[in-house]
């Protein structure tokens, strides 16, 4: 069973999520850069990520719709920073409406990703950077990550199940 | 029932997750505070009384003021809080997981 590490690092207003792939590091990298395999994962069963436009370089954005089992389509577009092919790439997250303008309600999210050789697995790390430490506590204290719109809807039911 | 007195407790109530919310930023007295919100003094006082109880806020008093302030410490106490965020990643990656593995499966063997 593989597991996968998580850490919140208030200090530096950071997420930290680790896991390792039982495969090589070139396949696991296209997984997570190539749209057509993004749309196979990226969203939680029975959502679903559908891809209008990838462009995969310094500058250029994915833009994507999470589309939900009732109709529901929440926008998000990723613009990339940085990218070390097999090694890291770094994107800026946010949630938007379908012309691709920032929704202000929720804070973006800087994320990096780095792709660790281990043999013929792949350790993958995220860290995910929140602009300031009340935007972390509001992710947290909402009980979701990266403004998930879909977690946040279930968020009172979820918060009922607790108690 | 007993009476839960957490950091769940504190945040299960809607209005005091804004009450948090609003203190993070500094902190309010109770005047302040019942001004963002459409309720009675007394349901606001209530709540602050919940979120003093729970222990994610403290008052202190400052002249004639009483201030309500985070308890940041308290605050940390939020990696059970990430549990939504971990059945998401676990998701995505068992999902992942299966990619890889087809894709693993199309690749042409590499011949000796």
């Amino acid at each position: 069973m593989t597991e996968t590490k998580y850490t919140t690092d208030h200090a530096n207003k950071q997420l930290h999520v680790e896991r390792l792939f039982h495969a090589p590091v070139a396949l696991v990298w296209r997984a997570w850069t190539e749209p057509t395999l993004l749309d196979q994962w990226w969203a939680p069963k029975p959502w679903k990520t559908e891809t209008q436009s990838m462009d995969f370089r310094v500058g250029g954005s994915w833009r994507y719709c999470m589309c939900g089992p009732a109709g529901e389509r929440h926008h998000c577009k990723a613009d990339f920073m940085a990218i070390d092919k097999e090694v890291s790439y770094k994107l800026q997250d946010v949630f938007c409406d379908e012309n691709g303008i920032a929704n202000p309600d929720f804070p973006s999210v800087i994320s990096t990703i780095h792709f660790h050789i281990q043999g013929n697995q792949t350790l993958v790390k995220v860290l995910a950077t929140y602009p300031s430490a009340e935007a972390l506590d509001q992710i947290i204290a909402m009980g979701f990550k990266e403004g998930f719109a879909m977690a946040h809807e279930n968020l009172d039911a979820l918060l009922k199940e607790l108690i | 029932m007993e009476i839960r007195r957490d950091v769940f407790q504190a945040i299960a109530d809607p209005t005091r997750r804004g009450i948090l919310a609003s203190l993070i930023n500094k902190p309010k007295n109770l005047n302040a505070i019942a001004e963002q919100f459409d309720m009675t003094r007394q349901a606001v006082s209530l709540h602050v009384k919940v979120l003093t109880e729970c222990g994610v806020i403290s008052i202190q008093q400052e002249g004639r003021e009483r201030y309500c302030y985070v308890e940041a410490k308290k605050l940390a106490e939020v990696d059970d809080w990430l549990e939504p965020f971990r059945k998401l990643w676990e998701q995505r990656f068992t999902q992942l997981d299966d990619l890889l593995h087809r894709m693993k499966e199309d690749e042409t063997p590499i011949p000796d």
